[in-house]
């Protein structure tokens, strides 16, 4: 990845949006200027755009005058970093102690099943995105899932279905 | 003074105000005369009441605590004469009680005593008048007319408060070195990236309480004579970071942060900073790096983080729950703390108990109480009245211990000397269910998906601890594993950078002192006692109790069982991947695992 990047960057890279690249350089003239801006913007863009493409990385080290390497370092070090798009909804799995005793295994070959995915894959449109995650802290509540922001508790395996085919149909 | 049985506390906000809400008061009034109660019932206006989201007016009815909404005037005839004549709620007007901001927080069991989560669940995390309400913020005036930065170290240190973090450093010594330490910019961090799985009492105190972290976080800046704060909260609490920064804006308009802290000299500011997922920046040098805006690696110390932290300025580290604690020590002085706990532990901790118990959620317990008293009276005991197997304290770099230590009073000592840690303060519970190995294996995964990479032993040694213990599960281990685990555990502690890496080996060595046997097992017979590793049992249908419902052939992920309906079914074990889903859903308990 060099800086020579930004010069051929796909089409189909958020820099090459209209409304994403206002929102990417609003981010930046926003953050840069505070101590340790790497990791505030880096979060917001992640947040704001749903990954952080190649291209991006590069576009970030410019502006804040850092090296690439840097960025990238950064990029590649956080598991809530991802370079590339995710679905339009992420279902989470939460691996913590608690729930791993309380069989958050089977909620997870459930969704293997229906989905035909692997968590880290998205589906084929694009719908859902299954990931683990670590301790998302509401043990008590195990086994838990997070479906985008809301955090479901005491989930039974052949109670999944149904999530995934709430997302659908508000998509529907 | 004038004795009033009933206090209505009429809320006055532009939104109630735009709702009639004087309109509101001169009605009651008038019909209180009216029917002669104005002696006994006192009118009063106060500022928001309710959620964002009421339609206003509303109105608090004490002692009660009755919640009314969306009034009109012509309801208050009625209204009066139903409660405060009658007695009686009228309920067509009420507004379901407040959600509590911690479902998982019960009301406190015997042997319980809440200090930092007195406000937690009680009061309106987003509105800091209530948290002021509860005697918020006394102790910072306190601290900034009364005391010297000095004192107020001195009362921490007599105190004992130590860090909640769980390394157990006293924290009146730790502001002691930030303040002797040269520089002019120093920091004060609070570490809020609690990630050890199993352990969730910062996120629920920053959620719930946001203030008194604040509070506290004042008072140390106060003493430590540092300018700038931060709290690094971790990703995976989106609602914690959103409760903390409105509790920061809402504490710097009130005058409470920023130049001049109350018309005093003294000038702090705080910054939430979010991480992204590493577990390793727990650590504090670690999580420095990160708030710098790099990859979260530890590095060696000295230099302490005191003399050479945060962009190389003294800097110092506390936990969510220490701050939380400064504030009730200011106001209730030293001795009142030190007087509660346990010999070099004062004062009260907060557990997170899950797993197989049958009150899982949060507590706060003095020090000394034991683990059989948290486990069985303030939890309730085994759930399914199964038998407890073994408790893991401390999260992944702690050690699970098994029933002849249920008597151990919990202290940072105690914890230590039976090879486990008090850590964040997550209790795991554990029945007969559970297989000792998988779980060893379950956090070496963990730590070494997490370790950084930095040093060789927590890189390269956790990595070898799994190969080890997954090949064990798999019924392929060798009779020389035990001693090569052995050491690769002292030598992973002896020589990584940071608590992390020394702390890993923790639940395989705990495991190994007080569970041998069933690593004999796995090793030996092949066999997994507990039923759990999945290479070493086979799921069977029994051939009497089987109605042939086809629930579990239909719930199969892998299409595994056959059988016609109303005839017993049969598990391809080729097919078989050994989820246990079968065994869950099968209303007639006619799955074995053999």
């Amino acid at each position: 990845m060099s800086l020579k990047t930004l010069e051929k960057i796909s089409t189909e890279d958020p820099l090459n949006d209209v409304e994403q690249r206002v929102i990417i350089d609003q981010i930046l003239d926003e953050n840069k200027d505070i101590p340790g801006a790497t990791m505030v913007v880096l979060n917001r863009l992640q947040e704001a755009i749903g990954f952080i493409s190649p291209a991006m990385q590069v576009y970030v080290a410019n502006q804040l005058g850092e090296p690439v390497s840097r960025v990238h370092g950064v990029v590649s070090f956080y598991s809530f970093f991802t370079t590339i798009p995710r679905g339009k909804h992420t279902i989470k799995f939460c691996v913590g102690t608690a729930c791993y005793v309380s069989g958050v295994d089977q909620i997870i070959e459930k969704a293997k099943q229906i989905l035909e995915i692997e968590p880290g894959e998205t589906t084929e449109d694009g719908l859902i995105t299954l990931e683990l995650c670590r301790c998302v802290g509401v043990c008590s509540q195990a086994p838990v899932i997070v479906v985008d922001e809301e955090v479901q508790g005491r989930v039974k395996p052949n109670r999944f279905p149904k999530t995934v085919q709430d997302l659908k149909s508000k998509e529907a | 003074m004038a004795y009033f049985r009933s206090h209505v506390l009429v809320s006055i906000d532009p939104i109630c105000i735009d709702k009639g809400a004087y309109e509101l008061i001169d009605a009651l009034h008038d019909e209180l005369v009216k029917q002669g109660l104005i002696d006994e019932v006192q009118v009063l206006e106060t500022s928001r009441i309710g959620d964002p989201e009421s339609e206003g007016p509303d109105l608090m009815v004490y002692p009660e605590g009755v919640h009314y909404t969306n009034l009109s005037l012509e309801d208050v005839p009625f209204l009066v004469e139903e409660h405060f004549l009658k007695g009686r709620i009228a309920a067509q007007y009420t507004r379901e009680a407040k959600e509590i901001a911690d479902k998982e927080l019960s009301a406190p069991q015997a042997k319980e005593m809440r200090i930092v989560l007195k406000n937690v669940g009680e009061i309106d995390p987003l509105n800091i008048e209530e948290y002021i309400a509860r005697d918020g913020y006394m102790a910072l005036g306190k601290v900034l007319t009364e005391m010297t930065p000095e004192e107020t170290i001195q009362e921490v240190l007599e105190s004992g408060l130590r860090g909640r973090g769980g390394a157990g450093f006293p924290t009146g010594l730790k502001w002691r070195f930030i303040r002797d330490a040269e520089g002019d910019q120093k920091y004060m961090i609070c570490n809020a990236d609690e990630g050890d799985p199993g352990a969730f009492a910062n996120r629920s105190v920053q959620e719930g309480d946001p203030h008194s972290v604040v509070e506290g976080m004042i008072i140390a800046a106060y003493a430590a004579g540092a300018s700038q704060g931060y709290i690094y909260v971790r990703a995976e609490y989106p609602i914690a970071v959103r409760t903390m920064r409105i509790a920061i804006d809402q504490a710097r308009s009130f005058g409470l942060l920023g130049d001049n802290i109350l018309g005093s000299d003294f000038s702090f500011d705080l910054d939430v900073r979010m991480g992204a997922g590493a577990f390793v920046c727990g650590e504090e040098t670690a999580l420095m790096a990160s708030i710098e805006g790099k990859r979260g690696e530890p590095r060696p110390r000295p230099p302490f983080p005191a003399q050479k932290g945060l962009w190389h300025n003294p800097s110092n580290i506390n936990n969510v729950e220490t701050f939380a604690i400064v504030p009730q020590i200011i106001l209730n002085g030293a001795m009142w703390f030190a007087n509660i706990g346990h010999e070099k532990s004062t004062g009260t901790k907060t557990f997170s108990m899950a797993g197989d118990v049958k009150n899982t959620g949060l507590i706060e317990v003095p020090f000394g109480i034991t683990l059989r008293e948290i486990i069985y009276d303030v939890g309730g005991g085994i759930k399914e009245d199964k038998k407890f197997k073994a408790v893991q304290t401390g999260g992944p770099m702690g050690g699970c211990l098994p029933e002849e230590f249920l008597h151990l009073p919990m202290d940072y000592e105690a914890l230590e000397q039976a090879g486990s840690i008090l850590g964040s303060g997550g209790l795991v519970v554990m029945d007969e269910d559970t297989c000792m190995v998988d779980i060893a294996r379950f956090f070496m995964e963990f730590t070494q998906e997490e370790s950084c990479g930095k040093c060789t032993p927590c890189r390269i040694g956790t990595r070898r601890i799994l190969e080890i213990l997954t090949r064990i599960c798999e019924g392929k281990g060798k009779p020389e594993d035990i001693v090569t685990l052995r050491l690769l555990c002292e030598q992973i502690n002896e020589n990584s950078l940071c608590g992390l890496g020394k702390g890993a080996p923790n639940p395989v060595k705990s495991t190994l002192d007080h569970f041998l046997d069933e690593y004999e097992v796995h090793i030996l017979e092949k066999r997994c006692p507990a039923k759990i590793c999945k290479p070493l049992i086979r799921f069977e249908i029994i051939d009497g109790p089987c109605t042939g419902c086809t629930l579990c052939a239909r719930n199969c992920p892998v299409d595994a069982i056959f059988g016609e309906r109303r005839q017993t079914h049969v598990i391809d074990p080729d097919i078989c991947i050994k989820c246990g889903i079968c065994e869950q859903i099968c209303p007639y308990d006619a799955i074995e695992i053999k």
